[in-house]
């Protein structure tokens, strides 16, 4: 046997053919790290491009200060800031238990064809314009409020982020070991209490990455408060009036005519993708810790 | 099915955790030193019976091995025990299982309770990876809200003793119980069953992901641990069934062929099947 082999090995033709699978090999490596490189470089790209058009305007006023009436130079984005944090704060307290809690039955009860049926439109919600998604919460909280609010587009925002949660979250619980389940089960834990006491802990690094992604997703949208929150000039903390918020405000700052304006669009933008950025960063980081325990 | 409504008052402890000592539970009938007693029990998965009229009594402070080759049902057969096979989608159980002459299939019994009393060790060490060594143990009460931190703490170190365990781990009771090896991992499972006092402890081939070493211990562990507590075993290995087990209950295809003293089985089986098995003929 081991002769033979041997002697097909070093037989002409397989050298050949050796030859040929090498080179085939670089080729396909070579353009995998091609595509790979594509890929993160429009990632750099943009933080490269946003931080030379945003950086240098950045500074302690901007970032507490309120807008100054169009024209005038100087002035920040404060009340745009505090009012993101408001809005999607707001929009993760509705977002976080409704996500969780269908994603717990989703999971719990797999048989159920409606579970099935809530993933499956779970995937498709993901898919709908957040400009429809702003429309639909115009209709279903300013219209019946009878005024712009910064509560609307916390609903606005909620909707947008509810299918995230619920399929990272389902994701996540999928990923927990059957055994766990049976061995909590086994020891007389009702179902409930093991849903609470094991599954939620042992996704719980998941859980939060879904949770943060959402946080993400929606601190960066603009089209669903164009009708929703609206936008103030004003410092405002109240969520039953209009909000300004960070996206909301670059929409309306690059769209204006004033060159200042852009100036301090391309700021706020860099502000909110470094707020994006940290927190991701941080997650990881946190996780990553709470991984060495 | 006449006293299919009594209820399983027995539980091993209340919600203050003020707890109730295995001398409590039930006696067994004087007449008789059966702890379990199976009838007519055909289990299914849908449509396919996968365990066919089985009748089995299963002794008091005894070791009961059920061997067979794979696809037998034993697993399936001792999952029935403590109500854990309704819990995979499809499974189904008919007959009747007594456990000190209550039907722990009758109307009103709560599987938890049943769970409570009947304790389960898997084939792979089950350790839940989000808790401590401690906490692991601790688990058949914490998730079930008990708080009474002593009781809890003497059923810890009590059951880590019970499981040949303790003396290794006693200084590292806050790591996390995943960082143990294998063998300890599933004498870690070993405890965490003992402590909340089951009455019945079935364990579903718990040596088959262990090395000899490993094995051998908790081997030990089961000659030790029958004192307290009726032991079910449902094992691949011959061997060790007859080395650990007092009766052996041999399965081929869903069917119990032979059940009887383990040296009789082994030595003198009545049925062709068993003795085809033993010798290595099949399976």
């Amino acid at each position: 046997m081991k002769a033979t082999s041997m002697q097909r090995m070093t037989s002409q033709t397989d050298l050949h053919r050796f030859r040929v699978r090498k080179l085939v090999e670089l080729l396909a490596v070579t353009g995998m790290v091609l595509c790979a490189a594509v890929s993160i470089f429009f990632l750099l790209a943009i933080l490269g491009y946003v931080v030379y058009r945003g950086a240098s305007s950045i500074d302690w006023e901007f970032l507490t200060a309120l807008p100054l009436p169009p024209g005038e130079v100087g002035g920040g984005i404060a009340n745009a800031l505090i009012g993101s944090v408001l809005v999607v704060g707001c929009a993760t307290l509705l977002a976080m238990p409704i996500g969780l809690g269908a994603a717990v039955f989703v999971n719990e009860f797999p048989s159920a064809r409606l579970g099935r049926a809530v993933r499956f439109m779970a995937e498709v919600l993901t898919g709908v314009p957040s400009i429809v998604v702003g429309l639909f919460a115009y209709a279903l909280v300013v219209q019946p409020m009878g005024s712009f609010s910064g509560l609307s587009g916390s609903v606005a925002y909620a909707i947008i982020m509810v299918p995230i949660v619920l399929i990272t979250s389902h994701e996540a619980f999928r990923l927990v070991p059957p055994s766990l389940r049976e061995a909590s089960l086994a020891l007389g834990v009702p179902k409930w209490r093991t849903i609470i006491g094991i599954v939620l802990p042992v996704s719980s690094k998941a859980l939060i990455t879904g949770g943060v992604l959402a946080i993400s997703r929606a601190l960066g949208e603009a089209a669903p408060m164009l009708f929703t929150a609206f936008g103030n000039p004003f410092w405002n903390l109240n969520l039953g009036k209009p909000i300004a918020t960070v996206p909301m405000l670059i929409y309306t700052y690059a769209t204006g005519p004033y060159e200042d304006w852009h100036r301090k669009a391309w700021a706020a933008s860099f502000v909110l993708m470094m707020v994006v950025l940290i927190t991701s960063v941080m997650t990881r980081a946190f996780l990553r810790g709470k991984a060495h325990e | 099915m006449n006293n299919g409504g009594v209820q399983m008052s027995d539980e091993s402890y209340n919600r203050e955790g003020t707890e109730k000592t295995t001398d409590s539970h039930p006696q067994t009938s004087p007449d008789s030193d059966t702890r379990l007693e199976v009838e007519h029990l055909n289990v299914y998965y849908g449509d396919f019976r996968a365990v066919k009229d089985v009748n089995l009594s299963i002794k008091n402070n005894r070791v009961t091995a059920i061997i067979g080759p794979s696809g037998c049902g034993k697993s399936t057969f001792i999952r029935c025990l403590n109500r854990m096979h309704e819990v995979t989608p499809g499974g189904r159980v008919q007959g009747k299982v007594m456990l000190d002459g209550q039907d722990l299939y009758g109307p009103g019994v709560d599987p938890v309770d049943v769970r409570r009393r009947v304790g389960m060790v898997f084939q792979k060490p089950n350790v839940f990876p989000s808790m401590s060594i401690y906490d692991n143990v601790a688990s058949g009460y914490k998730l079930n809200g008990v708080r009474n931190r002593q009781m809890i703490a003497e059923k810890v170190e009590r059951s880590l003793k019970n499981a040949a365990l303790w003396e290794e781990i006693k200084d590292d009771l806050q790591k996390p119980g995943t960082s143990l090896s294998g063998g300890q991992q599933q004498r870690l499972c070993i405890a965490r069953a003992l402590a909340v006092d089951p009455e019945v402890l079935l364990m579903d081939e718990p040596c088959s992901a262990l090395d000899p070493i490993a094995t051998a211990k908790i081997e030990e562990l089961i000659h030790e641990l029958k004192e307290t507590v009726t032991i079910v075993i449902v094992t691949h290995n011959m061997q060790q069934a007859a080395r650990v087990s007092d009766y052996t209950a041999f399965f081929y295809v869903g069917e119990l062929i032979e059940f009887g003293e383990t040296q009789q089985l082994f030595t003198a089986p009545e049925k062709r099947q068993t003795e085809d098995y033993i010798t290595g003929r099949f399976g």
